[in-house]
């Protein structure tokens, strides 16, 4: 077992809400002061009652967990769950307000790509500055220096102000410089995730083959297909308190249900025998899905669900049907039309297994189950939890160019006809 | 506490880790909050020594870029002033002990270039790197102290100026001159401990934008770069002199012009401890703020 690299025990960041936070000016803060006198001499007892307009927010509070060397942690929650504070705190950005964190190697942390460049500076001052500013020495930045400028693809720019420079180009040498970095531990905040598509992946790439060289990553992203590649560990962080911690799947899954049980309310519970016919829950089948109710986009999944009859019946239809968030019917299919299945199903537990390939847009589908027999619907229900389809990771479309159907689109070109050559 | 421990690769390696300790060559490094004041981290500082002068570098560099006539800006500006003062001297008919005019207002100019330029950039350091102190730990002390510096090459190229200009007008070439870098790092201490002011409260109050500029307008009133020091009456010199910058160009004046010029060295002598004094306060209340530069830039 290794060493913790990363101790944090008891780590809360406060901020100050409210009409002190806004005191820019040095005559707010006076006249603030003042009142503050004025107010003590007026009645005194209420001397350190304090003012009603602040109000303390608690970014983080209480955050307690360790981290071994090669670990690659995926940290989720929602905006404003206090991921980055987080990060921030790890970084020495910001201090925390109590607690206390125990870090052992070299940090570098990458909140953003580009941090220090500036837009007067060439190419190549900027891959110099930029380095140091990431905490590479500049023998370091010398020997890679070669390398970065090849993987940016800028050789010819090197000598252009950067303000000059595509906004591709930017991010590809800004990138190039962060990439070449070799901390022990590597901090990395969403907000790499800018930027184009192919950009995001070549981020993605780069952050596996870290983790690959044994290197400890901690990983913020609201990417959950992103993150369950990557990381091998999780955090799960709900208005700034450790919900859980664990291996990465358990805390996607913590974290998907408290999304879902926050987006409708508490469904009625299902224990087996409170009815004739009774569909209990649902699973994917395969080791594919450690989560068991996530897939990836495009998948072929296998979907079982648990069946529980209390008296015969003799020429079951059973209906599928997933239901996105808007209440839009997606895929749907029954047994008697697709496969011109009957079944005859005894008194006892049963389990439905259902194929079908998922090309659909990633986000939570609602599952829903009929059973019906001779025209007769003998139960119809939505089973928990949803199903979560995940981004898949080959395509490299942005989320707002992805349709509701994902389906893979192949390319071919050919010349039809050839323009005339010139004299 | 919850644990998160590594991936299962335990199995890989059959030794376990507690026989090599050695595992961890890094710094051990402990986040918390700190309470109170806090000393400079000297260690810190020169470990981060080269990013301070990649800043440096940086603010060197970008200083003309974009400027037709680039670094001759810093030659043509102290030669416009001097031009100014000039015809004020002349005008206002100030003791010049037989040195011309425009010597007597370049080796005050000299200084006082340094010390306004390093002042202004200095306090509004913090504020145009809000960027990286919102996304990059280093010690924030390199951000004011760079800027500080990043003026050393104007004041070389003005240095040059007033040389040629002595030779010029075949004024004797003093040994006193080799006493300028003292007076050079009196000024960049002097600017140092301004900056470190107002750039920490920069942070928190962006009157400091309003406030320096005016600061650096009526020095160049205030201080004697008109006028030599000796026009201010006696009685009062020992109070002008306490003006620091007031001390520094009377310094340069004594180095390069004559012992007529020579500052008040009572007056200097205090300066410069109150200069210190400045700083040492500024230090501390800089390092006691830093904590929230990133809560509230």
């Amino acid at each position: 077992m290794a060493h913790p690299v990363i101790s944090v025990r008891g780590v809360s960041k406060s901020y100050v809400l409210g009409a002190m936070a806004g005191h820019d000016t040095l005559r707010d803060h006076l006249t603030h002061g003042a009142r503050a006198l004025l107010r003590r001499f007026q009645s005194p007892g209420k001397a350190q009652a304090g003012n009603g307009d602040t109000e303390t927010f608690w970014a983080l509070k209480d955050v307690s967990f360790t981290l071994e060397e090669g670990a690659v942690l995926g940290v989720v929650g929602r905006n404003g769950a206090g991921k980055s504070t987080l990060l921030k705190i790890l970084s020495q950005i910001t201090e925390p307000t109590s607690g206390e964190i125990e870090i052992r190697g070299r940090v570098a942390s990458l909140l953003e790509v580009g941090t220090g460049f500036h837009p007067e500076l060439t190419g190549r001052e900027n891959v110099f500055l930029n380095g140091a500013v990431l905490g590479m020495s500049r023998r370091e930045i010398k020997a890679k220096f070669d390398e970065i400028v090849a993987f940016a693809e800028v050789e010819r720019f090197l000598d252009t102000p950067v303000k000059r420079y595509s906004s591709g180009m930017y991010v590809r040498l800004a990138f190039a410089v962060a990439a070449h970095l070799e901390p022990e531990i590597l901090i990395v905040d969403e907000v790499l995730a800018v930027g184009d598509a192919a950009f995001q992946k070549k981020c993605l790439g780069k952050m596996s083959a870290v983790a690959d060289c044994g290197r400890t990553v901690l990983f913020v992203s609201h990417n959950l297909g992103a993150v369950q590649r990557l990381c091998t560990r999780g955090l799960y962080l709900e208005k700034g308190r450790l919900e859980h911690a664990g291996s990465i799947e358990s805390v996607i899954d913590a974290y998907q249900r408290a999304t879902e049980s926050l987006a409708q309310s508490a469904p009625p519970a299902r224990e087996p025998g409170s009815r004739p016919y009774q569909f209990l829950d649902w699973e994917l089948k395969g080791e594919l899905y450690p989560d068991k109710h996530a897939c990836f986009s495009r998948d072929e999944c296998e979907i079982l669900c648990r069946l529980q009859v209390t008296r015969h019946v003799p020429e079951a239809i059973i209906v599928f049907a997933l239901w996105n968030d808007h209440g839009d019917l997606i895929v749907s299919g029954e047994s008697q039309g697709e496969a011109n299945r009957f079944f005859s199903i005894s008194p006892g537990l049963h389990e439905v297994a259902i194929k079908v390939r998922l090309p659909i847009r990633p986000g939570l589908y609602q599952i829903q189950f009929l059973l019906n027999c001779q025209g007769e619907n003998l139960e119809n229900c939505y089973l928990e939890p949803r199903l979560h389809v995940l981004p898949n990771l080959n395509t490299t479309l942005p989320e707002k160019w992805q349709g509701a159907v994902t389906e893979k689109v192949d390319f071919a070109m050919r010349e039809t006809s050839p323009a005339a050559a010139a004299l | 506490m919850s644990s998160v421990p590594a991936p299962a690769k335990g199995a890989t390696s059959p030794i376990p880790a507690e026989s090599h300790p050695k595992e961890h060559p890094g710094p051990v490094r402990l986040i918390r909050a700190r309470r109170g004041a806090v000393g400079l981290d000297v260690a810190e500082l020169w470990r981060y020594r080269e990013l301070f002068g990649f800043l440096v570098w940086r603010d060197i560099l970008v200083r003309y870029k974009q400027t037709y006539l680039g670094i001759a800006w810093a030659v043509v500006q102290p030669l416009l002033y001097m031009l100014v003062f000039t015809a004020l001297g002349h005008a206002a008919k100030f003791p010049n002990y037989g040195v011309p005019y425009p010597l007597i207002s370049l080796a005050g100019l000299l200084p006082w270039q340094f010390f306004s330029t390093a002042l202004t950039d200095s306090s509004n350091s913090l504020l145009t790197s809000s960027n990286m102190i919102s996304k990059v730990y280093f010690p924030r002390l390199i951000v004011p102290s760079g800027a500080v510096l990043s003026g050393t090459v104007d004041f070389l190229a003005s240095f040059v100026l007033f040389l040629v200009f002595e030779l010029c007008y075949r004024m004797p070439i003093r040994v006193e001159l080799l006493l300028i870098p003292f007076f050079f790092l009196y000024a960049v201490l002097a600017a140092l401990s301004a900056g470190v002011w107002l750039s920490a409260l920069s942070v928190r109050y962006r009157d400091v934008k309003y406030i320096v500029p005016f600061l650096t307008r009526i020095g160049l009133i205030a201080c004697p770069l008109a006028f030599p020091s000796t026009v201010i009456p006696e009685r009062w010199r020992l109070l002008y002199s306490l003006n620091p910058v007031a001390s520094i160009i009377d310094g340069f004046r004594w180095c390069a012009l004559g012992p007529a010029f020579a500052p008040k060295w009572e007056g200097l002598g205090l300066s410069f401890l109150l200069t210190l004094v400045v700083l040492g306060l500024g230090l501390a209340y800089f390092r006691s703020t830093e904590r929230r530069f990133a809560d509230l830039i």
